[in-house]
């Protein structure tokens, strides 16, 4: 049992806004009271409590980010190094950090919950493997359905209740929580060299099914099967100058189902050509803010190196044409693609400078902080471990406006960022970091510090440099253990993987299997993860 | 002068990147014997495996069999190095100023990612020589690397700037991806220069070519005369009369580019 006493409280989602209160703890959840001298006190006068930070969007493990850090060795080589103790495996940090590294790093940070963002049904029992060695934070998964050949096929066909028990069965057999659309028919085109650009125009090797139809089958199913997390969905044509429009119109596409749109940075440029190429996040965020049955993660990026790791195959083709350095292509038989190309955002180029901008500008002119989120689309934009600097730029504007001097001044003629003078409070960031993400998850028991939610709590030490507060908390709890006591990795638990099972129609794996003998190269019998590989797992049944 | 005197051969790699001027220029002599090595995965001092003398320079030298004594001179910007004996695997990686000379022969990867400072190398040496890491785009951008003997596979390799000469010959793919700077070697085997894009890589004797390598005729290039009286005072003889032969000129790697050189000594029929 423990009590946290006397610090500053923010529970956005139940309305404590910096109230000064005891948080008590027992039996790893938050509970009204505890009593009795087994109680251990945390003295927090003077400090900041949140509930432990939530991660919508990151890629942390699986068979493309593994490729990632292969390619990368030079990256391994100049990153933090963790080394072997008694309480901690050996590791390194840096872009993409290995399993144990990125537990450690999570906690170190304050986040104890993370969303695995794109997960292919074939390599899912890699990503639950790694994911089982990622340790401290709990962790959910999206499983790519965009380009899923035998989904594409029923929607073809226009058979949406088969498509539905298809889809909810293949959920549950990569042991997934969500379900991810990445570019919508494009990977699909990608294997025949194409991309899919136009949201109306009809799939390469499909006659009927456009990308639109694609997403809007995916929402309604994803409502109907009343998963606890919208449709996550990466548009089509990212990074692609002029990309405004596709965004827009894959909002309407959405209208009247629930969506989460990922690192939305990437998809709301202007411009013709890479010299016109200007913000359009205010025509995004003026949509945005009219539909509330949306919500989105920044995506934001932070100058430095990264890595980029998507299903998008097509554009990592024109990225690494862009680059002229390495590029890792991977297609997933008949399901989705994967591309990596490492790069490099400089302050000094002109795109970069205005991606930089479009994040922030996002995250500052999306009014309501409950739907839109902290993420750099780890490790595309930046790491993750950046984000106290994202967090610093969002509190101080005249940090940002310093920042924004050191821009090239073609770029600043691009950009809406100088006339934003809005600053982030202690209980916005709260929400975007924590209580958001985990109401967009449909994770109850997550992002609050009310009775009965997961005792995972941050405690910093107040401090008017935001960067330094953020990176550093003086104590991070998980389940009501102990994990970060003075800014130090204390002690080391499990993280619990959270699933859920919807509801199908059993007869559909006799639909499959015969699916599975023509096209995969994988026996039907082994395509499901065991669900006896995920132990301690939080499973929740969906009727 | 510090003095470490191997007290035996370790079983298996000592990791020793404390064994380098820039550490023990400043320690006394108790902080030298306390420096941290790895011996495999265990983590142990100096004094375990070292007899020390001395304390407080950057003139260092190590006696014994170091074959087996990993990134040695890693990084160094200052001083001098001496290894009385052999030396192990990554010697003088990422080095930036300083001298390193060993007396007998050095492990793969010495040099690497080098920027500055000079190696000396009196036996032979082993692959990578003076090369990018795996993974990264540029190998040694300046500096000297000089080897008595002969080297192994992807001497150079990525290489940008800086200079390598070896007696005698090195394996394949000597500068590999090459990038710039001069390689010299006394021969080689096979796939010479493949995918280089700059550079000038000068054989002593004539070695096989890629089809991807054009003949661009014969010359006694005027820079190579600077080359030979530099090297000549630290005993490499290069061969730049005209009166005694001429080089055979290659431009390639035509697969990737046309300006990487190299040149073959054609002593004149006599």
């Amino acid at each position: 049992m423990l009590r946290i006493s006397g610090g500053r409280v923010y529970d956005p989602a139940n309305g404590i806004q910096g109230e000064v209160k005891d948080i008590c703890i027992a039996d790893g959840r938050i509970v009204n009271d505890v009593q009795g001298a087994a109680v251990r006190t945390i003295p927090a006068s003077g400090m900041v409590v949140f509930p432990g930070g939530v991660d919508v969007h990151t890629h942390v493990a699986g068979a493309a980010l593994n490729f990632a850090r292969g390619m990368t060795p030079e990256n391994h080589r100049a990153a933090a190094k963790f080394i072997h103790s008694p309480l901690l495996r050996a590791g390194t940090g840096g872009i993409t950090p290995t399993t144990f590294a990125t537990g450690y790093l999570y906690a170190g940070m304050g986040y104890t919950t993370v969303n695995e963002a794109a997960v292919p049904i074939l390599s899912a029992r890699h990503t639950h493997e790694e994911l089982r060695d990622t340790p401290i934070v709990d962790k959910s998964s999206c499983v790519l359905m965009a380009n899923n050949e035998i989904l594409l096929d029923l929607f073809e066909e226009g058979e949406t209740e088969r498509a539905r028990d298809v889809l909810a069965w293949l959920i549950w057999a990569a042991k997934g929580y969500g379900v991810k659309a990445v570019n919508p028919g494009g990977v699909a085109a990608w294997k025949w060299g194409k991309d899919a650009k136009v949201l109306s125009d009809p799939v390469h090797g499909y006659g009927k099914v456009t990308p639109a139809i694609i997403i809007a089958q995916l929402a309604a199913i994803v409502d109907h099967l009343r998963l606890p997390h919208p449709l996550h969905i990466h548009c089509n044509n990212l990074g692609v100058p002029g990309n405004v429009s596709t965004t827009l119109e894959t909002m309407r596409v959405l209208e009247g189902h629930r969506a989460h749109m990922a690192h939305l940075q990437f998809h709301a440029y202007g411009g013709d050509d890479w010299t016109t190429l200007r913000s359009e996040a205010a025509a995004v965020a003026e949509y945005f803010n009219a539909h509330p049955n949306l919500t989105a993660d920044a995506g934001a990026i932070l100058f430095g190196n990264s890595v980029t790791i998507t299903a998008d195959g097509p554009w990592q083709h024109l990225l690494y044409q862009l680059t002229g350095r390495k590029w890792g292509n991977l297609d997933v038989e008949n399901e989705t693609g994967c591309g990596i190309v490492p790069y490099v955002y400089k302050g000094s180029n002109v795109v970069n400078a205005v991606q930089w901008a479009v994040g922030l500008e996002l995250l500052l002119l999306i009014d309501d902080p409950w739907r839109i989120f902290l993420t750099t689309d780890h490790p595309n934009g930046a790491c993750f471990w950046r984000y106290p600097e994202v967090i610093h730029l969002l509190m101080d504007a005249s940090f940002r406006r310093e920042c924004l001097r050191k821009l090239p001044s073609r770029a600043l003629k691009r950009i809406v960022l100088p006339d934003v003078d809005r600053e982030y409070t202690l209980s916005e960031i709260a929400t975007i970091t924590s209580a958001g993400p985990a109401r967009a998850l449909g994770m109850p028991r997550k992002g609050h510090l009310g009775p009965g939610a997961d005792a995972d709590v941050t405690i910093y030490n107040e401090s008017p440099d935001r960067g330094l507060m953020f990176r550093h908390p003086r104590y991070v709890l998980k389940g009501g253990e102990v994990v970060v006591e003075e800014g130090d990795i204390r002690k080391v638990v499990d993280g619990r993987e959270l699933i859920v099972r919807p509801a199908y129609d059993e007869n559909i794996e006799e639909y499959l299997r015969p699916l599975f003998e023509q096209y995969y190269t994988v026996a039907f019998e082994n395509y499901p993860v065991e669900q006896e590989r995920l132990e301690g797992a939080d499973i929740r049944e969906l009727g | 002068m510090i003095t470490l005197s191997l007290k035996e051969e370790p079983p298996v790699p000592l990791e020793a990147e404390a064994l380098s001027p820039d550490v023990v220029a400043t320690l006394r002599y108790d902080e030298i014997c306390a420096l941290p090595m790895f011996l495999g995965k265990r983590q142990c001092r100096v004094d375990d495996h070292f007899v020390v003398e001395g304390e407080a320079s950057d003139e260092l030298e190590i006696r014994g069999d170091a074959g087996r004594v990993k990134w040695i001179g890693r990084g160094m910007t200052r001083g001098r190095l001496r290894i009385v004996g052999n030396a192990g695997m990554h010697l003088g990686a990422y080095m930036k100023g300083g001298t390193i000379e060993v007396t007998g022969s050095a492990g793969d990867w010495a040099g690497a990612e080098m920027s500055g400072g000079l190696i000396r190398i009196g036996g032979n040496a082993g692959g990578q020589i003076g090369a990018a890491y795996r993974g990264s785009r540029t190998g040694m951008t300046d500096g000297t690397i000089l080897i008595e003997g002969s080297a192994g596979l992807e001497v150079g390799m990525r290489m940008k700037r800086g200079t390598i000469a070896i007696k005698g010959s090195v394996k394949d793919f000597a500068g590999l991806e090459m990038k710039g700077g001069t390689l010299i070697v006394g021969g080689a085997e096979l796939r010479t220069g493949a995918w280089m894009t700059r550079g000038t890589i000068v054989s002593l004797t004539r070695i096989p070519l890629l089809p991807t390598f054009a003949y661009s005729g014969t010359c006694n290039p005027t820079f190579l005369r600077l080359y030979a009286r530099q090297l000549g005072t630290c005993g490499f003889s290069v061969p730049c009369d005209a009166s005694a032969g001429a080089y055979l000129l290659y431009t390639g790697d035509t697969a990737v580019s046309d300006k990487g050189e190299i040149l073959a000594w054609q002593p004149h029929a006599s």
